[in-house]
């Protein structure tokens, strides 16, 4: 029927204009992508120069600090880390699944879990399930700002500092997105607070000489420095990690619906010219056996 | 003469980099400077002014808010929560 014939081509047309739009999505995620891994790569001085100055600190004194000791509490926060928006494939959905695993055993250790969440995806989650959230930053998940992690990391500071019975927290995990390569993201938890000094250190040996350091005003003072700004720094580059994981995986799972998207266009294509043969024939035996009964009255 | 390397890296980005004969610095106790030769050192900075005097170029001068300077074995990285650079020279 040319009934049909017509669907056909409402639905082409319906998934040509998706296409273009999947399409923008796409180039508009791979264009971003790189701004986002020049980010990550412009961070990482501070992050290393921070880094070792903490090691420094750690193995050339003594001194311990509340950020590095454990605090007695049965609570832990949970900072997790998604995306703004959808579009993006699995990435928000498997870095929620990771959290629930991880608040899973975190109650399951007899703590009771506060639940802080950056990125619209993650606030709305837990908003629809009634799960209370002790702190939320939406807005710039694909390209986070210094002053957010500043703030994330200071809300999240004195939530660890303050005492248990002010409703302290004990521990913090952080579950963000690794951004291994282009097409592996892998959803990871990272204990954050007390503080694990440090990765890339070499322990000094015991007749190794250390270099006499000067702590100027004192190593304690230098300490308290430091290490709020080694938290804000790790926080910061797991913000931008996960941005640049958010936008391979939208450039990928919008890649895909483009695919998608071109197979349905093909398949309609080849339907709706079936209806058309269709009708053309129906047409042709309508002529012919018209023309017959005329012949034969 | 033994020169400094110097680095200076604010949060998002590496601010300057390259050698230089000497570095003054706002530290929290009074300014501090610091040539070839100093003893390592690790300093918490208040609000104040960073002045670099390359090997050779023009001298750079910036303003930079809280942060630290470390110095270990002639190699000086100021870390620095916000820097503004006042004449900004190569050395890049």
């Amino acid at each position: 029927m040319a009934g049909s014939q017509r669907v056909y081509k409402q639905r082409i047309k319906s998934t040509q204009s998706l296409k273009k739009m999947f399409r923008a999505q796409e180039l508009i995620a791979a264009s971003r992508i790189g701004k986002a891994r020049a980010r990550t790569a412009a961070a990482s001085p501070y992050a290393r120069a921070l880094t070792r100055a903490v090691s420094a600190v750690a193995s050339h004194t003594n001194v311990t600090h509340p950020l590095t000791s454990p605090q007695e509490s049965t609570r832990a926060a949970v900072l997790v880390i998604a995306s703004d928006r959808g579009m993006a494939g699995a990435y928000s959905a498997s870095i929620l699944r990771e959290a629930e695993r991880l608040i899973a055993r975190l109650t399951g250790e007899g703590k009771q879990v506060s639940l802080y969440a950056s990125g619209r995806r993650a606030i709305t989650y837990f908003r629809f399930r009634g799960r209370e959230l002790a702190g939320s930053w939406a807005e710039g998940s694909d390209s986070p700002e210094s002053s957010t992690a500043a703030d994330i990391s200071s809300t999240l500071l004195e939530a660890f500092l303050a005492p248990d019975s002010e409703g302290g927290v004990g521990e913090l995990h952080v579950v963000h997105t690794q951004f291994v390569n282009m097409v592996t993201q892998r959803p990871r938890v990272v204990r954050m607070l007390p503080l694990e000094v440090v990765e890339g250190v070499s322990v000094p040996g015991e007749d190794d000489v250390l270099p006499l350091y000067d702590f100027e005003p004192s190593p304690e003072a230098v300490l308290d420095a430091l290490l709020p700004r080694y938290v804000r720094s790790r926080i910061f580059s797991c913000l931008l990690e996960s941005a640049a994981s958010e936008l391979a995986a939208r450039q990928r799972a919008m890649h895909t619906a483009v695919d998608n998207a071109e197979d349905l266009i093909r398949t309609y294509t080849r339907l709706a010219n079936q209806a058309r043969q269709a009708d053309i024939t129906q047409e042709i035996s309508e002529i012919v056996s018209g023309a017959d009964a005329l012949a034969s009255a | 003469m033994a020169h400094l390397n110097v680095d200076v890296v604010a949060t998002d980005r590496k601010v300057w980099s390259g050698e230089a004969r000497m570095v003054s610095a706002p530290a929290a106790d009074g300014e501090i400077g610091i040539l070839a030769g100093h003893s390592p050192l690790l300093a918490v900075l208040r609000q104040g002014a960073l002045r670099i005097t390359p090997t050779d170029g023009e001298a750079l001068s910036a303003t930079v808010s809280g942060g630290f300077i470390s110095v270990d074995d002639n190699q000086v990285t100021i870390v620095a929560d916000d820097v503004e650079v006042a004449t900004a020279t190569a050395g890049r």
